[in-house]
């Protein structure tokens, strides 16, 4: 198959016929081409779940590490070398649930990174449980008379926090999605795109329940207006916004005091620590003479 | 010289360990070597805690219970810790006491002669140097250097208060204190395990720590942290899983990364352990042993952590696990650890202690001449078609990060192929690459080092023991000596995997470790075949000591 561009790789996938994944893996892949990025210069990091598996269907560095925790790891490597284009690829039970916690750290971080979250509300890897997202009594294969307890309204918790890039996309326009992606990785901070991507196999609505419902925000819609932000994504309506929801005017951001003060390279690049600093150090705790 | 040993006794929050720094850094600069231990409750305020110092001639690295003279600085802490007052032993308080002691009534006199009570402690410390004997002039210079960043009347008023309870405690010890300690040329390095770990990271080429604070290990990132120079990024992760998968991120993107904890927020690690073992990317973690179960004594020490590290991990994978002996051996501990990590991309353990970490040791030479830090990196120039995960004979593939060159590096913690992607072909893909990873076994076992052996030709009883329990083991032959018993030592320092080692014949082996279940006799049992003739644990949340040794020998042998 002749390659579209140099990130397509021919690792069969493990995705489901049909899965709007796929579509989210060509916006992702479209996206850093329009970005003039070349595979070496780009890291995917992910989890665990079939949102997780996407850095190995594009060429690329990756990490595919442990369930909820792409987030830690992106940091880590983010604060290493700023230099790659650090992505988190990872779904609302990868990010929402198990590594919640992180989430709410990485608001607090700023890291200049950019978090895709694939949210179709359910758990499609391990057959159709309920998701952090999945909507109050709605039945899932756990959940059979209903789910019993919220779900959870994670672009609201971020724009609170006042994460500098909130948008929210749908699977079902990836030409859309490309151009959220484009914009959030030229974001200098964390940049966080929910996207809709309903699940063929276990979802509990038809596809086009939800192209039916997603709407782009107006032109004239003030993405820098943190209230109207709140209150857009938590208005209960008819339609589902997408778009960005949310932009900040940019604050520091993740390291910004070590790249100034100490170094700015990527770690790897510093110079070998002088033996001689550490006799000096030592002299310290020594008695005087 | 006959060591003396000084407690200093106070509730939390009173200054026992300014106290404590003070008076060892004076003794220190007198030319005395010093030990000093603390044992503290788990709380800021209140409770009574007790800060030694053991003062020799020669570095004498394990605790002494029994006090010289105790410095006691409230009521409370005169009851609790007068019975380790020996013999000919003095109390220093401010209370009125029984019997050989000298009454300064620190606060009064700070209050009366300095219109200020916070200068009391000085005027304890000033006290306690008049008590041992040490030049005053030593004491000022120590005072004069510690306060030299304070306004002049600050600096002044301590000035006063040391002479002023050195003078007290001169009139006051005429004739209760023997002790006379005069400069001498001695000089020492004095350092706690903590210090010498974060410093050995430093010098190995670690540039990123993540960590969450957790007693005992809290010092090493608030030490790199602090030390901006070191060029090391420091970050206070929100949990330990966070602080160790920042660390393997880290590490992945090229850098030598570590993270510290104690048993607890290990436990919290354990899945990642088991993820660096898969996707080989080096890591150190520093284990600092606490008692356990649960939170269990957060700031007292113990060895009950060794076999939970070993084992520490889902799945088969390799690991190194070494302890430190001492803050010296915890350097090069440290150096060895990033080394051996990087050269076998393992996971690898340095296990501490409470006792370890927290206590200050002297050294008369701090040579941090020994193994250099090496990296084991491939050359991106030298390979043309780049596989992260080569099959190799040696288990090690090359390893290049993302970004230092064209070549693309991909992990998984999936079963794998060559390139990093997730496989589901169990013959011809997935057992060849757990087949590459556990082959590093064969490598890895002999570069770990042998226990070191002490005394063993003329003993028949030989103590065998491990971490930090070094120096009180090679005491408690002295002790032992004393008793008509010819005892060696047998020291485990490399704990997995375990060296090939023979034990010698025709001897009588006790494990001495701190815990209750007998972690290294069962450890050495089922690799070495070995038959243990006595076994003495300590799990009381105290170090173990000579003395403790020595008495629980001679009470159960036959």
């Amino acid at each position: 198959m002749p390659k579209e561009n140099e990130f397509e790789n021919d690792v069969a996938s493990q995705w489901c016929p049909g899965c709007p994944n796929f579509n989210i893996l060509d916006a992702i892949k479209s996206a850093l081409v329009e970005l003039k990025k070349s595979p070496d210069q780009v890291c995917l990091i992910s989890g665990i779940g079939q949102a997780a598996k996407l850095p190995h269907y594009l060429q690329c560095n990756f990490f595919n590490g442990l369930h909820g925790r792409a987030l830690p790891a992106a940091i880590g490597i983010h604060a290493t070398n700023p230099q790659l284009t650090t992505m988190v690829v990872t779904g609302d039970g990868d990010c929402y649930g198990e590594g919640g916690n992180h989430f709410l750290h990485a608001l607090r971080r700023n890291p200049d990174i950019t978090v895709v979250v694939h949210n179709n509300e359910i758990y499609a890897l391990t057959k159709g449980q309920a998701s952090p997202t999945t909507p109050a009594g709605e039945k899932r294969s756990i959940q059979a008379k209903g789910v019993q307890i919220a779900p959870l309204n994670m672009p609201a918790i971020a724009i609170i926090h006042g994460c500098g890039f909130v948008a929210r996309g749908f699977a079902g326009e990836p030409k859309h999605l490309k151009d959220l992606l484009v914009a959030a990785v030229r974001h200098r901070g964390l940049s966080y795109i929910d996207v809709i991507q309903p699940c063929i196999t276990w979802g509990t609505r038809p596809f086009s329940w939800y192209k039916d419902r997603v709407q782009q925000l107006d032109d004239d819609y003030d993405t820098a207006d943190q209230s109207r932000a709140l209150e857009k994504v938590m208005e209960s309506s008819e339609k589902i916004p997408i778009g960005v929801l949310y932009q900040a005017s940019e604050r520091k951001v993740f390291g910004h005091r070590f790249r100034e003060i100490v170094d700015q390279r990527p770690l790897p690049e510093l110079d070998p620590i002088d033996a001689e600093e550490i006799k000096s150090l030592l002299q310290g705790f020594r008695s005087a003479p | 010289m006959h060591d003396v040993n000084v407690v200093i006794a106070g509730a939390a929050g009173e200054g026992i360990q300014t106290i404590g720094a003070i008076v060892s850094k004076t003794v220190l600069d007198q030319g005395y070597a010093v030990f000093t231990w603390q044992e503290y409750e788990s709380r800021i305020r209140g409770g009574q805690n007790s800060y030694s110092i053991r003062i020799s001639d020669q570095p004498h690295n394990t605790p002494l219970i029994e006090a010289d003279i105790l410095l006691a600085l409230n009521a409370e802490a005169v009851e609790k810790y007068r019975p380790l007052i020996k013999e000919n032993g003095i109390l220093i308080s401010g209370e009125s006491s029984e019997g050989s002691s000298i009454r300064i009534p620190f606060s009064k006199v700070a209050k009366d002669e300095l219109g200020k009570k916070i200068y009391a402690n000085t005027v304890a410390v000033g006290a306690l140097i008049g008590a041992l004997g040490i030049d005053l002039k030593t004491l000022q210079k120590e005072i004069k250097n510690r306060f030299a960043d304070k306004a002049d009347e600050i600096l002044e008023k301590n000035r006063l208060a040391a002479e002023k309870g050195y003078e007290m405690a001169d009139e006051g010890c005429r004739d209760l204190c023997p002790w006379n300690l005069p400069k001498r040329d001695g000089r020492f390095y004095h350092i706690s395990g903590n210090e010498a770990i974060a410093l050995g990271a430093a010098y190995a080429g670690c540039r990123f720590i993540a960590a969450y604070p957790m007693t005992p290990s809290t010092e090493i990132i608030t030490y790199l942290a602090e030390n901006e120079n070191l060029g090391v990024f420091a970050e206070q992760a929100e949990d330990e899983i966070a602080a160790i998968g920042m660390a393997i991120g880290a590490s992945y993107a090229g850098t030598r990364a570590m993270t510290a904890t104690a048993g607890g927020g290990f436990a919290l690690m354990v899945e990642h352990v088991s993820l660096a073992g898969m996707i080989e990317v080096p890591v150190v973690i520093v284990v600092g042993q606490r008692p356990g179960p649960a939170t269990g004594l957060p700031t007292r020490t113990s060895q009950g952590d060794l076999l939970f590290v070993i084992h520490a991990g889902h799945g088969e994978f390799h690991k190194l696990v070494l302890a430190a002996s001492d803050p010296l051996d915890a350097f090069h501990k440290t150096v060895r650890a990033f080394n051996l990590a990087d050269k076998y991309q393992i996971p690898v353990m340095l296990l501490t202690d409470q006792f370890l970490t927290d206590s200050g040791f002297s050294f008369e030479e701090f040579d941090i001449d020994g193994e250099k830090p090496a990296t084991f990196l491939a050359d991106p120039d030298a390979i043309e078609d780049y596989k992260r995960y080569q099959l190799d004979d040696s288990g090690i593939s090359p390893r290049l990060y993302p970004g230092q060159s064209k070549h693309l590096v991909g992990v998984d913690s999936d079963e794998h192929d060559e390139r990093g992607h997730i496989t589901e072909d169990l013959v011809n893909v997935a057992l060849p690459m757990a087949q590459k990873r556990l082959a590093k076994n064969k490598k890895l076992k002999k570069d770990v080092m042998p226990p070191q052996e002490i005394a063993l030709d003329e003993a028949d009883t030989v103590l065998v023991g491990w971490g930090s329990a070094r120096a009180a083991l090679l005491e408690a032959l002295d002790l032992l000596k004393a008793d008509g018993i010819n005892a060696g030592v047998i020291h485990f320092s490399e704990m997995w995997p375990l060296p090939d080692y023979s034990f010698p014949a025709n001897k009588k082996f006790w494990t001495i470790e701190s815990n209750a279940t007998g972690q290294l006799a069962r450890l050495l049992r089922s690799e070495y075949n070995v038959i243990f003739e006595g076994r003495i644990h300590r799990y009381d949340g105290l170090p173990l000591t000579a003395d403790f040794i020595r008495t629980n020998f001679n009470a159960k042998r036959k």
